[in-house]
């Protein structure tokens, strides 16, 4: 506002000029229209600070801190009831993080699979292709999420019909359980060198890096082309499929004690188990002691809760506190200073190899073991993929289709196949165009995710936005919130896209 | 996008509380209709007819309000709404009142700003599992999968009693009671949770109810009753005394077949007289005509009858009176004096 001074000291400004003066008038429209909005929204706050007073109800975001009380199914953290309003929240946007993450991997395969494709010259998958994205298109995808997850709950056996004489049975080895309740797969669990292989790996990542730099650089200075794929190959799997057995060789066959508190020396664990009223079993989560010393519970039908503490140490400081009452430390750690008058039981378990996959197995009511991914989970992953893939399959083929042909001609002239004239020539000129709509696909696909209630997946707006909400009565409070976090995930989405974006565009030099 | 939500936020409550100010008898007056929140679809409690005309225990409170008010028992609104849009749908005066299995708690009451009234149905929350799962006790259900509506008390009870009993469930979150048969229904579930009226309800619409038993253990004081918005205390007495006068008719033998008659000529008994109108002015003392009882007895009879004709034994609901009995009968439904 303060440009309206910066106008040139004229001689003979008359305030008409504002109006009829092209050099002032779209100005002064802009400070108006200022005006107007700045007066409309302090109406808005300010009619919104008496009405709530008027109702009794104060704004204050103390809530977060309170008790939740509710239990969420799926956590990628660790949380129960006793957790506070602000940690269910927490849970919700790691929640939906993860579903706007896996969508978004997975729609952008789709769509440039299906784009690339509806551009075919095979008539038969270029029309499967236009069906694919015309339906996808343009049906809500509100439909599409209740449609999948129908399918999964009604058309899947339920976990009992796994049982002997059931007419369901796991798949690939018994692996695998596709049940109403959602597709359980093997879970990895870490055990000694864990560390050691996840470094192997990171740096044959590295490794792969070079490698391809150093293929391309060849290629371009001498024209000879190196096997860039075998050799990715190559060195993403047989560093860490060396590391990995050299290191099971080490510590895979070695036994560690089974402790006790309580026992005497020597004792089964069986003879424990019967003379404790309750089993209390500390472990780390996801290490591969707490995966063998389960296996031994169960394999002898013992009962026990499990007690998850951080490492060791922290193990020991529960067994000393009473928490819990057996656990399994290497053979390294004298027992003599384990506190509490712990003694070595009998049975032993395996210290496992660095990586071990713990299978579902049918427990009382459902699988216990393994990876649970939730109907709702896959449900709403599928249908906004294959949702917001029909639209990036169109963006794919209009940025193909926006490269003159004469680029695929002279590549063709220069007898490169038709699949590298795609990847080598028309694609990375279609990214131009391509990128800047997929920045909002990507945004719609986050913020569709928030129809998660339908189908009970619990993300940000579930947990937050309803069930806080409504126990709560904080409206106000867990609506902004919420819209303030869909607005940071927007714009670090697109900040990212437009950062790629850059890279990918023509350079002018 | 971004914009919206948060000035939708701001109107809504803006809009919100500017109806919570206004005096709602005035507003149900001029509008001529009850605007009553009710459940989405519950058998014997509220759910549409075969016609569309919704019926059942929770709507006959909002029938007879409306009769007290309006003189006209279908002058209701029915407005369904989820166990999460419920409060807000009241609040924002969207509805005038909530007759929804509602139960009464401290912070409802207080910090949610709302009036219970009172109890229309002194329940608790039960569990139903399929009978082939053989599961005799709640406490037999660890690590079961179990249904539960969202954003009511139900949730915060069964985290409270898995807890307690040191055993480990898997929520399924459902939004509708539809929602929760459905998936009980298909197995995605192994147990649905709720208040042991609405599994009985619920129960009640199955295509083989025997293969289903509702567990012995009542984990919660369930105590449903209609609410209004806070601050509106006329409006808070109108809905409160018109459900008194449902449970007072049942005691003293007021049915929607003699109240015509007991109503035309003051008799023999005071109470009955000042109810009715043959005596004293109850109805001016807040804000209605002096029939307003006589209508909302008529508009479905007294609490008792619509006990029997909805949920009671000879319904394919078959609840008993039980703690719903009058307090004359030894249960817990009384009626303050009509003086
Ligand atoms: N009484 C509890 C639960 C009430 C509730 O949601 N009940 C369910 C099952 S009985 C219901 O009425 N559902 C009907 C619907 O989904 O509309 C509360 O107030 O939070």
């Amino acid at each position: 506002m303060t440009t309206t001074s910066d106008a040139p000291p004229k001689a003979g400004f008359r305030p008409s000029q504002l109006i009829y003066d092209t050099r002032y008038r779209s100005l002064t429209i802009q400070v108006i229209a200022f005006i107007a909005l700045m007066l409309g929204l302090s109406w808005l706050v300010s009619n919104t600070i008496t009405n709530l007073s008027a109702l009794g109800k104060d704004f204050d975001f103390g809530f977060l801190g309170q008790r939740a009380g509710y239990d969420i199914n799926q956590r990628l953290i660790e949380y129960d009831s006793t957790s506070t309003h602000g940690r269910a929240a927490l849970v919700g946007i790691l929640n939906t993080l993860l579903i706007a993450v896996l969508g978004c991997v997975l729609a952008t395969i789709v769509g440039v699979l299906a784009g690339v494709l509806r551009l075919s010259k095979n008539w038969l998958v270029a029309k499967l292709m236009a069906i694919y994205v015309e339906g996808f298109r343009n049906i809500p995808v509100l439909l599409w999420i209740l449609l999948i997850f129908a399918l999964m709950t009604e058309a899947t056996p339920q976990p009992r019909d796994f049982r002997e004489g059931g007419d369901a049975s796991m798949i690939l080895g018994d692996t695998i359980a596709i049940t109403n309740r959602g597709v359980f797969i093997p879970a990895p669990f870490w055990g000694a060198g864990a560390g050691i292989l996840l470094a192997v790996f990171l740096v044959s990542l590295v490794a792969i890096f070079f490698w391809r730099r150093y293929a391309h650089r060849t290629q371009e200075q001498t024209g000879r082309i190196l096997p860039i794929g075998w050799g990715t190959l190559g060195l993403l799997i047989v560093p860490t499929a060396v590391a990995f057995l050299a290191l099971g060789m080490t510590s895979g066959r070695v036994t560690q004690p089974v402790l006790a508190t309580g026992a005497t020396e020597g004792m089964t664990l069986a003879d424990y188990a019967a003379s404790q009223q309750t089993i209390n079993a500390c472990a780390v989560p996801f290490s591969t002691e707490s995966l063998n010393l389960r296996r031994l519970m169960r394999s002898q039908e013992i009962r026990f809760n499990y007690v998850a503490v951080e490492d060791a140490a922290g193990a020991l400081t529960a067994l000393e506190a009473g928490n819990c009452n057996i656990l399994s430390l290497p053979a390294s750690v004298d027992i003599a200073t384990v506190p509490a008058g712990a003694v070595a039981l009998s049975d032993t378990i395996r210290r496992g190899m660095p990586v071990e996959f713990e299978r579902p197995v049918l427990g009382g009511f459902n699988f216990e073991g393994g990876l649970q991914l939730r109907n709702s989970l896959i449900a709403l992953w599928l249908a906004l993929s294959l949702y917001t893939g029909a639209f990036i399959a169109e963006n794919v083929r209009g940025g193909i289709l926006s490269v003159s042909k004469g680029q695929t001609e002279a590549a063709f002239a220069l007898g490169i196949k038709p699949s590298r004239t795609m990847r080598l020539v028309i694609l990375p000129q279609a990214l131009r165009v391509i990128i800047p709509p997929m920045i909002s696909q990507y945004l719609n696909l986050t913020k569709n995710s928030s129809l998660a209630i339908a189908v009970g997946y619990m993300d940000v707006r579930s947990t937050l936005g309803g069930i806080t909400i409504n126990q709560t009565g904080k409206e106000l409070e867990g609506m902004l919130l919420l819209g303030l976090f869909y607005l940071v995930t927007s714009l670090i989405i697109s900040s990212a896209m437009n950062l790629y974006n850059s890279r990918v565009k023509l350079k002018e030099r | 996008m971004k914009k919206s939500v948060l000035f939708g936020a701001l109107t809504t409550a803006g809009l919100a509380a500017g109806a919570a100010q206004a005096a709602t008898l005035d507003d149900v007056k001029e509008r001529g209709e009850l605007n009553c929140g009710v459940v989405t679809g519950l058998a014997g409690f509220g759910a549409p007819d075969a016609n569309g005309v919704w019926e059942g225990f929770d709507v006959a409170v909002c029938r007879a309000v409306a009769a007290a008010v309006l003189g006209d028992p279908m002058a209701v609104n029915f407005v369904p709404t989820t166990g999460q849009t419920r409060f807000t749908a009241l609040a924002s005066g969207e509805i005038d009142m909530l007759a929804r299995n509602t139960t009464w708690t401290f912070s409802r009451d207080t910090d949610l700003k709302f009036d219970f009234v009172g109890v229309n149905y002194y329940d608790g929350q039960g569990f139903i599992v399929p009978t082939a799962l053989g599961v005799s006790s709640a406490k037999d259900l660890d690590g079961a999968t179990i249904c539960i509506q969202t954003g009511t008390t139900t949730e915060l009870n069964l985290a409270d009693f898995f807890r307690n009993n040191n055993i480990s469930y898997e929520p399924v979150p459902v939004e509708t009671n539809a929602e929760g048969q459905q998936q009980y229904l298909a197995g995605a579930c192994d147990a649905y949770t709720t208040d042991a009226s609405g599994l009985a309800a619920t129960r009640a619409t199955f295509e083989n109810p025997g293969d289903h038993v509702i567990l012995p253990e009542i984990i919660s004081k369930e105590p449903l009753g209609p609410l209004v918005r806070h601050g509106d205390n006329e409006w808070a007495d109108i809905v409160r005394w018109t459900l008194n006068a449902l449970i007072a008719a049942e005691e003293y033998g007021v049915t929607s077949a003699n109240v015509n008659e007991l109503a035309s000529a003051p008799g023999t008994n005071p109470e009955v007289n000042r109810l009715l109108g043959t005596e004293g002015e109850l109805g001016g003392m807040i804000g209605l005509e002096n029939d307003w009882a006589k209508n909302a007895i008529a508009a479905g009879g007294n609490y008792g009858e619509i006990f029997e004709k909805n949920i009671g034994e000879n319904t394919p609901i078959g609840l008993a009176r039980g703690l719903n009995a009058q307090w004359t009968n030894g249960g817990l439904i009384y009626a303050p004096p009509f003086r």
